[in-house]
């Protein structure tokens, strides 16, 4: 569990991170907390040759919610979200999944920034962004561009990033109503087995907005805008809960692994899903 | 000081000796980062080993070439088969009677095998020259399954003669390595025949690992000027290591010194003799560096060995009342590419025939085939002595299953077929004699702690619940009671490689009183030096406070077989009470001489000989020891030492009553256990509260071995759980709350009654956490299912059951 060799560089400006990954294209890879690239460096499933630590970079921290509107830093760290009162009085969400992320030792490390850029399919915020419909913000050669966390991500390990592009921050407007974040692992710090993030709208009984998203049932996040579509109208009943779970199942491809068949994944799924849908609408 | 005598009760807890809980001595360095582990060790000039390993289970190796890694600035040397074979080392012989590759001679058999070892400047030069070797394969046909194997054309082990015997008789199949029988085979099938009721399972426990903390490693240093070789190393058995060392080498044994420091963790994992330190010491003794090579958690996880695998196939025979008549069990081991299991000599499937375990089973047979697949290789007692986990687990389960075919309440069940207090010495229909036990009284203590009927009521008014679909949770209720055979072992039966064995202390009183102790065998955190001394507090009457006890050097501690299958107090315990009786048998005299009376007319009591009838005229051992050395008795040698050397005259039978209580849900296949009751009787307790922290850890073992913990493989013979993503390690999170209760039953032939404990919880858990999910499936119709009981294992079985409409 030893890396390759590497070379290491600590820029403090955006525009000297951006010159590096243009000069070694493909080679060189920024790293934020390293809790996903570290890893894979020992194992060398990566060889990097030129490593770009993102922590002296300025510009990349701090978590702002002003008027409705949240803006996290790619630099965040999950820790500082659990942490953060203002923004679990905001999007409480973000603190309900973050705690089921991992362990204390890898968030005081991990960041949303490289959480949603790895295009890892096991990783949670990815899903969780999608559900809050949030936007991230790239910038590269060409300057600032902003992508929707919905179409980000084509693969996995395969986002719409380009490899000369950093992540400076993920934004969306602070949700309203319910919420749930339900996730089956096998132990801590494990990946999820099924994950399911939740916000419902209620108003006046019935169900007015609803939008739900999977993690590690596919190759990518899944957001099922079909499964929340079938709860809007409803009482989100037995049977409206149904009918989302089936719109989640047509939606997610899950595939064999030590976690289990995919008829298990499918069926763990549906539970999570219920589960989160529940708990979202008792709280809507 | 003779008038300050204080309170005989005061005295005794000043010693801290038998029954104390005393902290443990270990704790301040290892809580303060100032252990000292084999990775710890920096030496002037040391070089750094890494092995090149096989990406395939089964293939032929067709080329090595070392160019490339050899050009990288800073590497050494790279070892191939070619370099050991004019040395002979390129094959080493394994505990068990078979050899193994040290390096790739032509060919791998599993995942990961050792193919070339490089040796460079550093550690991280050593890992990138290890990507440089390049190594030509050409694949074979892969055999992962035992079964498969026996029928199977491809020969695995072509380097053996298929019509010569192996070194535990006749082999049926080229890909076989032994049968071994315990029992009467006719009249069992007999018994068989005629009996009212008979129930027949497969029980399959799993491949597992011991996983200790610390990985496997060493530092060979050849001094070349002296010709002195010394070895650090993460030795379960150090001076067994030597021996073997000096066996495979040819060097001398008092030129070989074999050190085991701190040791993280070992269970088994620590006993074997593995590549990396023979390829240590060759590359020490080429270099005349010293050679460092440690090898990390998935170089642990997928080549060093393993444990479990066995196919344990049983029949159970009883009368309709419920009282069994008799056991017949066929056992398949899959044992890997090389028989490298530790097991006493005699013993090829280790004490598997204590499985007629706690019940008086009058007839039995046993049959076990050891069986070679392309899987690492090892086979080794993972927390438990000898395959006695295998063989508790496969009791457990068959009465379980024999209850359901009777239909009856296993607790009552096994309450009907216990040995009774009065049969004891008990002979089992396998061969052994069982020292002493008490289990009804155990069993009584266990269901009543945890009130058995109210659960079962509860159980019941669950399963209404859940068929009117009020509830997705299930209720099981795990039992078992295990008896386990511990302390290898009298020498005239229990040889490991031809070494006997006993096990062995020397003590050396100081003359201002107080001692060192020196073992043969090496605490992995067991805790030897706070409990041994307790030990020998009590019988010499000189505080724990006051005595070093020191393990795991060749050149200072007297010879032992180590540490590993429950043995340390039932053998190397016995040795330091025994050595201590010597120690005491001389203060006596020299009691007596200060006291100017007979040696009859003084005894010992407490921490001083007084004398009879006269208490108030004693000297204490302090005084004694400091007339040993400073003055001239006559008739008696200066100084106050002993040695002993302990063959015990059988095993000892700790055992157990374990009951878990868990919540299933049949949705999810996740688990939360809401009770876990541990009833541990292991004769005399040393320290209560080592054996609470020895149970619960070896509970959490269990656990996680039977909840999820698992080498597994993929047809190709890839290794699926290389690394602690996979491969379950409880955390404080996933463990439950555990309640420990103890009965006494001591040991008859131990010198102080003691049985041993640290694997008991191992032994027991996993049956008592097994039966508990398949009993809560029990009334919709499950029998066996194998572990381990993960999330989807436990879908499965409520998917196959149709509790999923
Ligand atoms: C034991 C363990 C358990 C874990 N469990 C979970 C879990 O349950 N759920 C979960 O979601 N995660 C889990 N993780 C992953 C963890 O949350 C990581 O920290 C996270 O995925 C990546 O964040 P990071 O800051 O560490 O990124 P890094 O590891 O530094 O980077 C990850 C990738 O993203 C790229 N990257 C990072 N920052 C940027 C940026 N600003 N712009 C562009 N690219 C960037 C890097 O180049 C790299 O390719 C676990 C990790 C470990 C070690």
């Amino acid at each position: 569990m030893i890396p390759a060799a590497f070379d290491y560089y600590r820029p403090k400006d955006m525009g000297d991170v951006v010159a590096l990954l243009q000069e070694h294209g493909d080679d060189a890879r920024v790293m934020a907390g390293g809790h996903s690239l570290i890893p894979m460096m020992k194992l060398r499933m990566a060889e990097i040759a030129h490593l770009i630590d993102l922590q002296d970079v300025a510009g990349l921290g701090g978590i702002s919610v002003e008027s409705g509107q949240i803006t996290l830093g790619a630099m965040v760290t999950q820790h500082e979200i659990i942490d953060s009162d203002a923004l679990r009085a905001a999007a409480p969400i973000l603190h309900e999944a973050a705690l089921q992320i991992a362990d204390p030792q890898v968030r005081y490390m991990g960041t949303v920034g490289g959480n949603v850029a790895n295009g890892d399919p096991g990783n949670d915020m990815p899903g969780l962004m999608q559900c809050l419909d949030a936007t991230f913000t790239l910038v590269g050669p060409d300057g600032k561009r902003e992508v929707a966390a919905r179409g980000f991500y084509h693969a996995a390990y395969m986002t719409d990033r380009d490899d000369s592009e950093v992540l400076t921050s993920v934004s969306f407007a602070a949700p309203k109503g319910g919420y749930a974040y339900e996730k089956q692992k096998r132990k801590i710090g494990d990946y999820a087995t099924a994950a399911a993030a939740v916000q419902i709208e209620k108003s006046g009984g019935v169900c007015a907005s609803a939008s739900i998203a999977m993690t590690n049932l596919s190759d990518t996040p899944i957001w099922s805008e079909t499964a929340g579509a079938a709860l809007v109208g409803t009482k989100v009943d037995d049977a409206a809960i149904a009918a989302a779970i089936a719109a989640m199942q047509a939606d997610i491809e899950p595939v064999e692994d030590n976690r289990g068949p995919a008829a298990f994944k499918r069926h763990a799924a549906a539970t999570v899903l219920t589960r989160a849908i529940r708990r979202a609408w008792d709280r809507a | 000081m003779n008038d300050m005598t204080p309170e005989r009760e005061e005295r005794v807890a000043g010693l801290k000796g038998l029954g104390c809980s005393r902290k443990r001595v270990e704790d301040a360095r290892f809580t303060q980062g100032k252990g000292n582990y084999v990775d710890d060790l920096k030496m002037p000039g040391m070089l750094h080993g890494d092995f090149v390993r096989s990406p395939y289970a089964h293939a032929r190796v067709k080329s090595i070439n070392t160019e490339a890694a050899m050009a990288l600035d800073g590497v050494v040397a790279v070892l191939t088969a070619a370099d050991l074979a004019p040395l002979g080392l390129h094959w080493m012989p394994t505990l068990a009677g078979d050899k193994q590759m040290v390096l790739a001679d032509g060919k791998v058999l599993f995942q990961g095998q050792e193919v070339a070892y490089v040796i460079a400047r550093d550690r991280y030069i050593a890992a990138d020259a290890v990507e440089l070797v390049e190594v030509e394969y050409e694949e074979l046909p892969v055999l992962t399954d035992p079964f498969e194997a026996l029928k199977s054309d491809v020969v695995l082990r072509e380097d053996l003669d298929p019509a010569a015997p192996g070194a535990h008789g006749p082999r049926k199949h080229p890909n076989h390595i032994f049968t071994w029988e315990a029992g009467d085979r006719e009249a069992t099938e007999q018994v068989l025949a005629e009996a009212d009721v008979v129930a027949e399972e497969m029980v399959y426990y799993h491949r597992t690992h011991p996983c200790p903390l610390e990985t496997c490693g060493c530092v060979a240093s050849m001094d070349k000027v002296n010709g002195k070789l010394t070895l650090w190393g993460t030795f379960q058995a150090p001076h067994a290591i030597r021996t073997v060392v000096s066996l495979i080498s040819g060097i001398e044994e008092h030129n070989i010194r074999v050190i085991s420091p701190d040791i993280g963790g070992g269970f088994g994992n620590k006993v074997g003799a593995y590549a990396g330190y023979v390829c240590s010491v060759v590359a020490s003794i080429v270099t005349g560096q010293p050679v460092k090579w440690v090898e990390d958690r998935m170089e642990n996880l997928m080549t060093t060995a393993f444990a479990r695998d066995y196919w344990m196939k049983g029949k159970i025979a009883a009368t309709k009342e419920g009282k069994i008549t008799g056991l017949w069990c066929h056992t398949t081991a899959d044992h890997g590419g090389f028989d490298a299991c530790a097991d006493p000599t005699k013993f090829p499937a280790g004490f598997m025939n204590i499985c007629t375990g706690s019940y008086d089973i009058p007839t039995a047979y046993l049959a076990v085939d050891g069986v070679y697949t392309n899987k690492a290789p090892g086979g080794v007692a993972y927390r438990c002595s000898f395959r006695v986990t295998e063989a508790a687990y496969f009791i457990e389960r068959m009465i379980e299953v024999l209850a359901i075919e009777l239909n009856m309440d296993a607790a009552e069940l096994r309450r009907i077929n216990f040995i009774r207090k009065d049969q004891f010495p008990y002979q089992s229909a396998l061969g052994w004699e069982y020292d002493s036990g008490d289990y009804h009284t155990a069993w009584d203590k266990a269901l009543n702690a945890v009130g058995y009927d109210d659960l079962r009521k509860e159980q019941a008014e669950r399963i209404e619940a859940f068929k009117r679909g009020e509830t997705r949770k299930l209720l099981g209720i795990g039992l078992t009671h295990f008896t386990e055979i511990v302390g290898a072992g009298p020498v005239k039966n229990c040889d490991i490689l031809g070494l006997g064995m006993f096990d062995s202390c020397e003590i050396r009183i100081h003359p201002t009183g107080s001692a060192i102790a020196r073992l043969g065998t090496i605490s992995q955190g067991q805790g030897h030096a706070t409990t041994f001394a307790q030990i020998l507090a009590s019988e010499i009457g000189i505080p724990a406070d006051s005595i070093t006890v020191e393990e795991g050097d060749t050149d200072t501690a007297p010879y032992g077989l180590g540490t590993y299958g429950s043995r340390s107090t039932p053998v190397a315990g016995a040795a330091t009470a025994m050595a201590g009786r010597k120690i005491r048998a001389k203060a006596q005299m020299i009691a007596a001489y200060l006291l100017e009376v007979h040696d009859d007319d003084v005894e010992f009591d407490v921490d001083r000989f007084v004398i009879k009838g006269a208490p108030e005229r004693f000297k204490t051992m302090k005084e004694i020891a400091f007339a040993a050395y400073n003055q001239a008795i006559p008739g008696i040698e200066p100084g106050l030492e002993a040695v002993s050397y302990y063959d015990p005259p059988n095993m000892t039978y700790p055992f157990g009553a374990y009951i878990c209580v868990m919540e299933i849900d049949v949705d999810t296949g996740e688990h939360q256990i809401r009770q876990f009751y541990a009833l541990d009787d292991c004769g005399t307790r040393i320290n209560p509260m080592i054996i609470e922290g020895q149970v619960h850890g070896g509970l959490t073992e269990a656990l996680a071995i039977a909840m999820g913990q698992e080498i597994a493989y993929d047809e190709m013979g890839n290794c699926k759980t290389g690394t602690l993503m996979d491969f379950f390690l409880p955390t404080a999170w996933e463990t439950p709350h555990y309640t420990t209760d103890h009965t006494v039953t001591p040991s008859p032939h131990h010198p102080i009654g003691a049985k041993g404990v640290g694997e008991s919880p191992n032994v027991g858990g996993v049956p008592a956490f097994s039966n508990a999910v398949h009993d809560a499936f029990r009334a919709f119709g499950l029998r066996q299912s194998h572990m381990p009981h993960d999330h989807w294992r436990i879908w499965k079985i409520a998917d196959d059951l149709g509790l999923h409409g």
